[in-house]
């Protein structure tokens, strides 16, 4: 049986992805974010999943304004990397898991959460970003990755229980594949941020710590928390926490955090990361 | 009220305001602007290929006709009126396609929608970034 072994949350700044690959992570705006990062670093290359499902929002690469799919799953066998308006970042094609997808697509659809089948698609920085935080700048990316894109671009996002419930049917999707399996999950974006009009640069790290430690503590309590919160308390674009729900919804019950890092700034974001151990 | 609108079959077009329009400095991209903005955005979606980036450099005007958005939009668009272009209906992260043409980040767009220089908005993400005191709703931004 597969199982769910884990949950990771992370920020997917794309100037971290930029930093990475324009050599500039000892520079001093940057080593405490990267030195944050290089626990998590050592846990994945020790874990060494087989799938690597990633929530993640495009940012008007793969989709742009023609076709806006609330939750699409990536069912392809490979995903190439999207030129977002700088180039295309030096990191390797994602490889999918074709099979597991189009058995997770039946599963959520029949559980009565009618996903978006995406067969072609480029992935931009709100995947790789994560990928190379975790798994650093290797040749290929040593796991095979189910690409999962939510609407958090155009208003209103998924709300934050659909989110959780989705999670949970993720689970049992994941459950129901007959073979061994060790899956872990990214829930990326957020934290508080704001990259729109005279407000840009809001953060509010209290709002950030408390969802960290809700993860926890009190997930349900994060579930509830209405979209209008998270515009006017935490930024406009704080609205992508709702993908860290996906992600923690799948891991059951109880979960056990196993690491946490949180850093202000990288360019106009609250960085957070969590590393989160199902029972 | 014309009679198809007594009987009801006409919808009244106009709505209760979002309570999001009340967030000062921000305009959510909601359905109504995501409509405003359509062409703006897929000129902007454009910009993702470097010989349209090259193309449009070259030629701004030119290149704007290919998109049938409104006058104003392309005027927006020339003179990088960033919040303009926010409020006729253009998607920050399309918009950063266009920061990205200029060879300019997504820090750069930001501090010239906030109105202070690069350097000085930095700063203030140094500092931990802009407190929500104060922003939360207009009657408070006047306080």
């Amino acid at each position: 049986m597969a199982k769910i072994i884990a949950g990771i949350g992370t920020s997917h700044t794309p100037a971290i992805g930029a930093a990475l690959d324009n050599g500039k992570t000892a520079e001093p705006y940057w080593t405490p974010l990267f030195k944050g990062y290089e626990p998590a670093k050592k846990w994945m290359a020790e874990t060494a999943p087989d799938v690597a499902i990633v929530v993640y929002n495009d940012h008007v690469n793969a989709f742009d304004f023609k076709i806006i799919p609330t939750f699409a799953l990536g069912c392809g066998a490979e995903f190439p990397i999207a030129d977002e308006g700088w180039g295309a970042r030096p990191v390797p094609v994602v490889k999918g898991y074709p099979e597991l997808a189009a058995h997770m697509v039946q599963s959520l659809v029949l559980d009565e959460f009618d996903m978006t089948i995406v067969n072609e698609m480029q992935v931009d920085h709100g995947l790789t970003v994560p990928m190379s935080l975790l798994y650093g700048q290797p040749k290929a990316w040593p796991v095979r990755v189910i690409p999962l894109a939510v609407n958090v671009i155009q208003y209103p996002a998924p709300t934050g229980h659909r989110c959780y419930m989705l999670g949970k049917a993720i689970k049992k999707a994941v459950e129901s594949w007959d073979e061994n399996l060790r899956v872990v999950i990214f829930g990326t974006g957020g934290m508080s941020h704001q990259i729109q009009g005279p407000r840009a640069g809001l953060i509010n790290t209290p709002f950030d710590k408390a969802f960290l430690d809700d993860l926890t503590r009190d997930p349900e309590r994060l579930s509830r928390i209405p979209p209008i919160e998270y515009l006017r308390d935490a930024g406009a674009e704080a609205i992508e926490l709702v993908m860290w729900l996906i992600m923690r919804g799948a891991l059951g019950e109880n979960a056990r955090e196993l690491y946490r890092f949180y850093h202000v700034p990288a360019s106009s974001t609250g960085v957070g990361h969590i590393i989160l151990e199902t029972a | 009220m014309t009679p198809l609108e007594r009987k009801g079959l006409i919808a009244n077009m106009s709505k209760q305001p979002e309570e999001y329009e009340d967030i000062p400095g921000t305009w959510v991209f909601d359905a109504e602007r995501a409509r405003q903005g359509y062409h703006l955005n897929a000129f902007l979606y454009s910009l993702m290929s470097a010989q349209n980036r090259a193309d449009f450099l070259a030629d701004e005007r030119t290149y704007l006709q290919k998109f049938p958005m409104t006058d104003a939009q392309r005027e927006a668009v020339m003179s990088r009126a960033w919040n303009t272009l926010l409020q006729l209906g253009g998607v920050s992260y399309a918009l950063a396609k266009l920061a990205f043409t200029d060879k300019k980040s997504y820090q750069y767009m930001a501090s010239q929608m906030v109105g202070v220089a690069e350097s000085d908005y930095v700063k203030m993400m140094l500092a931990g970034g802009r407190s929500p005191d104060g922003w939360r709703s207009k009657s408070e931004r006047k306080v």
